[in-house]
């Protein structure tokens, strides 16, 4: 039997035309760009190519702005550190929400080694961090707000202009992490008014180990990789160039596929919510009901631990991914479930469930049924579990 | 990622559920944690004559649970006293390094039962739902890299000594 992969937000299919395009850069684009021969003149072209439909896809005003990195991780370490050593002078405070990925999260921690204070924001029982907690935190000493676009565990998604309207005109910098939103949902940079943006091209149909990061012009950040000049001086070394020719055609693509993307998640979405309500039982749906990516539901499944579920599923041939302590390796309830005021016994049993652009009603459907009777034998093993 | 004995007893679970009629109860585990295990016992002349469990725990937590009850069942209490965690998990096949301490709560729960058994059996009175912090090891102490035995600096999750990232400390 084929695999149902809901977990695509860990991992999701290439698009044929982005195998097609990497096959034909390995074979003919073997040049690099920084040499100035036809080889390498043949290899900017395709760079830059790239480049335009990336910059597009987040209506970037110039294609000079993106910044190809391998991966949502780096751009996101390249951004905070890259504000942090570049304005040190400045200041050394930084801002943040109590839910972000640990890419922000553990980048934060280790600048407060080097005398950085951070002051982390809180968030409501939907995910939703209020601005004007963010202004309320601001100081004189504060160089970078880092808040994320949509949370890739419970997918509520932030109010990203709101937030930048507090930072703009005070000399402090805005870098939203947009990794599980870029490609999924319409993201305007020049709109919502923010200085950095990162993203990873796995979100949307492209190469894993594929990045960006879109630095607003103008905005002084250091490298994290020190070298020759290729990136427009933001990120030295030779270029990965099959994955952005990858990235770059999965971006055209995902940009003209947008609006029916995003119509058919939705429709998957209600249906796969109605239906944990309706057919499981003692759970609880996660996040914002109206701000919050299409693609993702999160769901605490009372009683039940969450690996178990995931192991359960995979017998059946069915992929989800699960924020349970015990299956990510650093047995630690999820800090974004903890935030929003889940249990430590409901954040143990909580899956994620998310989809794509081939995601059919009938996986929706063959997924609650196998879950159903998952959870059942589940619940009978459970010592939490108390029959009425 | 499990072995075939551990996906066997993950799928199959022996002696599932609660003993109404049990001697004794070992509870152990918190969901702070991510298990929680009650092993249920029945002697009958110094003899377990029945067992079962009821577990909140991953994979490798039901799988320890049930390979437990299988080498508990029949035992004699001083047979039973000497199983360990460790011989659990070798019956299993052996478990995943980061799974270990699932395996932990198996043992310890069914070395409850006996002390609450014996103990009620000397005229001690038990006390009502004893929830044994196990995992409390877990916070506080220090924690050595893999990578080149240094010390694990648990804020970052990075050694000290060789700056490696060590992310399973907690």
């Amino acid at each position: 039997m084929s695999v149902t992969n809901l977990d695509y937000i860990s991992a999701n299919p290439l698009l044929p035309e982005v195998h097609e395009a990497m096959i034909d850069a390995i074979q003919e684009n073997y040049g690099n760009p920084s040499s100035s021969h036809q080889l390498g003149d043949q290899a900017t072209e395709v760079l830059e190519q790239a480049r335009e439909n990336v910059a597009h896809l987040i209506n970037s005003s110039t294609p000079e702005e993106i910044v190809f990195t391998s991966s949502g991780t780096e751009s996101i370490n390249h951004a905070i550190k890259g504000v942090a050593l570049a304005n040190a002078d400045k200041g050394k405070h930084i801002i943040t929400s109590n839910i972000e990925h640990n890419a922000v999260l553990k980048s934060l921690r280790r600048l407060t080694r080097m005398g950085y204070r951070i002051s982390s924001v809180s968030v409501d029982d939907y995910g939703r961090v209020n601005p004007d907690d963010v202004a309320k935190a601001i100081t004189d000493q504060t160089i970078l707000v880092t808040i994320m676009h949509g949370n890739n565990e419970i997918g509520t998604i932030q109010p990203i202009k709101e937030i930048a309207e507090i930072t703009k005109g005070k000399d402090i910098l805005f870098h939203c992490d947009g990794v599980a939103s870029v490609g999924v949902v319409p993201i305007d940079v020049q709109d919502l008014g923010i200085d950095m943006l990162s993203f990873a091209a796995n979100q949307f149909n492209g190469p894993s180990g594929m990045g960006g990061l879109y630095v607003r012009k103008g905005v002084n950040l250091w490298p994290l990789i020190d070298g020759g000049a290729q990136e427009n001086g933001r990120r030295a070394g030779t270029e990965n160039l099959i994955g952005i020719v990858g990235m770059g055609v999965a971006a055209n693509i995902a940009l003209k596929e947008m609006e029916s993307r995003v119509t058919h998640a939705k429709k998957l979405k209600d249906k796969l919510v109605t239906g944990l309500k309706d057919q499981i039982g003692d759970t609880i749906i996660n996040g914002h009901p109206e701000f919050s990516l299409p693609n993702l539901v999160s769901v605490s499944v009372k009683y039940v631990e969450g690996e178990s579920i995931v192991l359960m599923l995979d017998e059946e041939n069915i992929t989800v991914s699960t924020r349970s302590a015990c299956a990510s390796g650093a047995l630690r309830a999820s800090h974004v479930l903890l935030s929003v005021g889940r249990e430590y016994a409901d954040a143990q049993g909580t899956l994620v469930i998310s989809f794509g652009r081939d995601t059919t009603e009938d996986e929706i459907d063959r997924f609650l049924k196998v879950l159903k009777e998952s959870v059942e034998t589940l619940r009978k093993i459970s010592p939490l579990y108390k029959k009425n | 990622m499990y072995s075939e004995v551990v996906m066997d007893h993950f799928k199959n679970p022996r002696n599932v559920g609660e003993m109404k009629d049990a001697d004794s109860v070992g509870e152990v585990g918190n969901p702070v944690c991510g298990d929680m295990m009650n092993i249920y016992i029945k002697v009958k002349d110094d003899r377990i004559e029945d067992i079962s469990f009821q577990t909140f725990g991953c994979g490798a937590a039901i799988a320890v649970s049930s390979m437990l009850t299988e080498m508990a069942k029949g035992k004699t209490i001083e047979e039973a006293k000497k199983i360990t965690n460790k011989a659990v998990a070798e019956s299993l096949g052996g478990l995943p390094k980061n799974k270990l301490h699932c395996s932990n709560l198996g043992a310890d729960a069914l070395q409850l039962a006996i002390k609450n058994y014996e103990d009620k059996k000397a005229g001690k009175v038990r006390e009502e739902k004893i929830v044994e912090e196990k995992h409390e090891h877990l916070h506080g102490e220090t924690c050595k890299c893999p990578y080149c035995n240094g010390d694990v600096d648990l804020e970052l999750d990075v050694c000290s000594s060789c700056g490696k990232v060590v992310e399973n400390c907690h």
